[in-house]
């Protein structure tokens, strides 16, 4: 089985994290998985977008033209690839900042303002950690407490802040009914 | 019978190929005579230029690297951080150093590479057959300035000494020249300092030897010498320009 | 077995490179092989080594041939652009039979170019890397796990051939992430550097390293010795790796990242049972031309697929010697082919058979 991703927003949005996420603790599942980001000039706050492929077999293209996931963070993501999700995939939107509606009737969609759950509990910046936990809901691609204890592996115990902050985004993620 | 002139041991006993009155010969006998006074020829490594000293790699008994043009002090820069207990020295000439090398000469001082720079002025370019070089005088006449070096043509020809001076990299930065025996003690006593300055660590020492090329200028040798005092040391004043002993605090940095 | 890591592209070569005992980088910031050169800024101060950011490409080279030329092991690495200020260095270092390894991390080009993925430096790598008769021992990883791999190779087969080696990689494998097993480095009795100007001791010859020799005579000799050496290298080194072939009537060749394009595109078009393979030369120079002769020989067609608008193919069709036909589909300025118009070509193909 392979599933393949596509992570796209802003520059600064954690856009690459996320995919890393996904990436790392499909490594440590044992699966194949390959991470390609687009770079550029853009380093911080313009378009930014991962590909992400998980599989059981050998992983060909690394490029995602047509993902089975598409996480869309911002307006031009969202109507730059809306189109290339495949049929019965997954669409998923930070409502807060995509003001707009899939017209596609072939796609399951979710649609959280993760930008705004991050800013009323004081985690700014972590929406990308939130739309991860609905990633995990909606999708069962991974068990939460594996993901959760990847994503904090290699992050030092002196932050603790930082630790409290990403279980905190994951749990707002996970357990917001969409 | 008591010797009291020879060949210094790190002069390799072979034909050089410089022409006649050239005073190459004596640049390559100072500094063999330095690495003999310091006993270091077989913890130093050479690295030849392209010019008319570009068979040096032959006429050192020390392990040498040829270098393409302008590079030399790259070159030199690989092997001394490799090996920071060796000496390093590069032998290049005015084209090599001051034109096409210029990047490489101003950084590797910059950085303070400890390495010696033997720099060779003759204000033309020799193996070419006398064309203009960056240190060419004005009104000079060679083979690419016919009508003689014209400023508002040519350019000005550059000081390198004075433009290493200003950078911090830089332990030692002096002029000589070798067309009198009291030059030649005083080109010889600061090629020994650009030497023991690598044994200290202090930073880059560039030794520039102002140097005849009777052919190409189309004098005697002995005109040669004359025109290096009439016509080159005003324009190219010697001295010391930066000696890091002199200021106070010590290493360059 | 040691645990993978998830690295990027870029950072794995140079994770390697310390990992087979380099411990000098000489380098020049130009995207997108930067990864490298801070991977290496980072680390080489913690294991005793040095990286060292020169004041161009063309210093950064000179750098490493002076290291090289005394002897140690060293690594420096560019982007297309840089790789040409680089070939004069790289042609001096080649006419000194001087080991070191050169990372060509590629971008569109030509002139400033872009920065994304391309393989349009292939004939640069396999023909004008610098001027005169040499080669460079060339490598085409096509994944993370084989940058590593590879830039192991790399160092060891310069060293025994005492020759420059190239990894030609390329923007999106220097920066994509895939899981990494750096496991044992393998070990080889490798050749004393001997020739190694690095200060005689007063204990032997001095050794002199250089590249003039005014005498046509003894340069040609020179050059000659080194071709046998080249011949050798042809005869033994030349890899590359079969992928469904044995049955396949049209076979795909294709390196680095367009390989994986290339794969992806054949397990679709086996599914629509059109009988397709691929060879993927792992070695650009020497070419794995037996292979890619025995391949023509079975196959009814030949496919060249690149990020170029067709380099190998050349080299594709002098090894196939009119076999059977040989085409080209390929993608430039830093666009990558999809699996879908490979598909589309193999179909296409598919039908004039």
């Amino acid at each position: 089985m392979t599933t393949a991703m596509l992570f796209a927003g802003f520059g600064g949005q954690g856009i690459l994290f996320s995919g890393k996420q996904m990436a790392k603790s499909a490594m440590y599942a044992g699966k194949n998985v390959s991470w390609l980001p687009s770079y550029g000039p853009e380093m911080r706050g313009g378009a930014a977008n991962c590909s992400v492929i998980i599989s059981d077999e050998e992983v060909g293209s690394p490029l995602v033209t047509a993902p089975d996931i598409l996480v869309a963070m911002n307006l031009p993501s969202f109507d730059k690839f809306e189109a290339s999700v495949k049929a019965g995939g997954w669409l998923i939107v930070d409502s807060s900042l995509i003001n707009k509606k899939s017209s596609r009737t072939d796609i399951q969609t979710c649609y959280i303002p993760a930008t705004a759950l991050a800013s009323e509990n004081q985690i700014e910046g972590m929406a990308n950690v939130i739309i991860l936990g609905q990633l995990l809901k909606i999708t069962g691609l991974f068990d939460y407490d594996t993901f959760l204890a990847d994503m904090l592996r290699g992050i030092p115990e002196s932050k603790a802040a930082l630790i409290e902050k990403n279980k905190k985004a994951l749990q707002l993620g996970y357990s917001y009914n969409a | 019978m008591k010797t009291v002139f020879e060949r210094p041991a790190a002069l390799s006993d072979v034909p050089l190929h410089y022409c006649p009155g050239c005073t190459h010969g004596i640049i390559h006998r100072l500094v063999a005579e330095a690495i003999d006074e310091l006993g270091i020829a077989g913890q130093t490594v050479g690295v030849a230029s392209v010019g008319c000293s570009v068979f040096s790699y032959n006429y050192f008994e020390c392990d040498m690297v040829q270098a393409a043009h302008g590079r030399a002090p790259a070159v030199a820069t690989g092997i001394k951080r490799t090996h920071p207990d060796t000496f390093v020295f590069t032998y290049q000439g005015d084209g090599d150093l001051a034109a096409i090398g210029t990047a490489e000469t101003v950084h590797s001082a910059t950085r303070g590479e400890n390495i010696t720079i033997i720099f060779v002025n003759n204000a033309i370019y020799g193996m070419t057959g006398g064309q203009m070089a960056p240190t060419t005088l004005p009104g000079q006449v060679t083979t690419t300035s016919p009508y003689g070096r014209d400023r508002a043509i040519q350019g000005n020809p550059i000081r390198i000494c004075e433009m290493l001076s200003t950078l911090d990299g830089v332990a030692l930065a002096a002029r000589v020249s070798v067309d009198s025996p009291k030059n030649v003690m005083q080109a010889k006593k600061m090629i020994l300092k650009a030497f023991k300055n690598q044994e200290e660590k202090k930073g880059l020492s560039i030794v520039e030897v102002l140097s005849t090329c009777p052919t190409n200028w189309g004098l005697s040798p002995e005109k040669a010498l004359e025109w290096v005092r009439s016509d080159m040391i005003p324009y190219y004043p010697l001295g010391v320009y930066k000696d890091i002993d002199a200021i106070k605090g010590g290493a360059a940095k | 077995m040691s645990e993978k890591v998830l690295m990027k592209g870029n950072e794995a070569i140079a994770e390697a490179a310390i990992q087979c005992g380099c411990r000098y980088f000489f380098g020049y910031p130009i995207t997108p092989q930067t990864e490298l050169s801070e991977y290496l800024a980072k680390k080489m101060p913690k294991v005793g080594g040095l990286c060292l950011q020169a004041e161009s490409e063309v210093a950064a080279i000179n750098m490493t041939m002076g290291a090289a030329a005394s002897g140690v092991r060293v690594i420096t690495s560019s982007s297309s652009p840089g790789i040409s200020l680089k070939s004069e260095g790289i042609s001096y270092i080649a006419g000194c039979d001087l080991p070191c390894v050169i990372i060509n991390i590629q971008r569109g080009g030509p002139g400033l170019g872009g920065i994304q993925p391309s393989q349009a430096d292939y004939y640069q790598a396999t023909r004008g890397v610098g001027h005169g008769d040499l080669r460079l021992l060339v490598f085409a990883p096509s994944s993370v796990q084989e940058m590593a791999q590879l830039t192991s190779e790399a160092f060891d087969l310069a060293d025994i051939y005492r020759m420059p080696a190239m990894i030609l990689a390329d923007g999106a494998l220097g920066q994509m992430m895939e899981p990494v097993d750096f496991g044992a480095i393998p070990q080889r009795e490798l050749p004393v550097k001997d020739w190694a100007a690095c200060g005689h001791e007063n204990k032997r010859k001095k050794n002199i390293v250089n590249s003039l020799y005014i005498d046509p005579q003894e340069l040609e000799n020179i050059v000659d010795q080194r071709y046998e050496r080249y011949a050798k290298i042809e005869e033994n080194e030349a890899r590359c790796e079969e992928y469904l072939t044995d049955d396949a009537d049209i076979v795909l060749v294709s390196f680095g990242i367009t390989a994986r394009v290339c794969k992806t595109a054949i397990v679709a078009a086996r599914a629509e049972g059109i009988k397709v393979g691929m060879i993927r030369p792992i070695t650009l120079w020497p070419f794995p031309k037996k292979a890619i002769y025995a391949a023509a020989c079975r196959a009814k067609a030949v496919l060249s697929v690149e990020m170029s608008k067709g380099q190998m193919v050349d080299d594709v069709r002098l090894a196939a010697n009119g076999q059977c036909p040989v085409e080209f589909y390929g993608r430039t300025g830093g666009m990558i082919p999809t699996p879908d118009a490979v598909l589309e070509k193999i179909r296409a193909m598919q039908a004039q058979l």
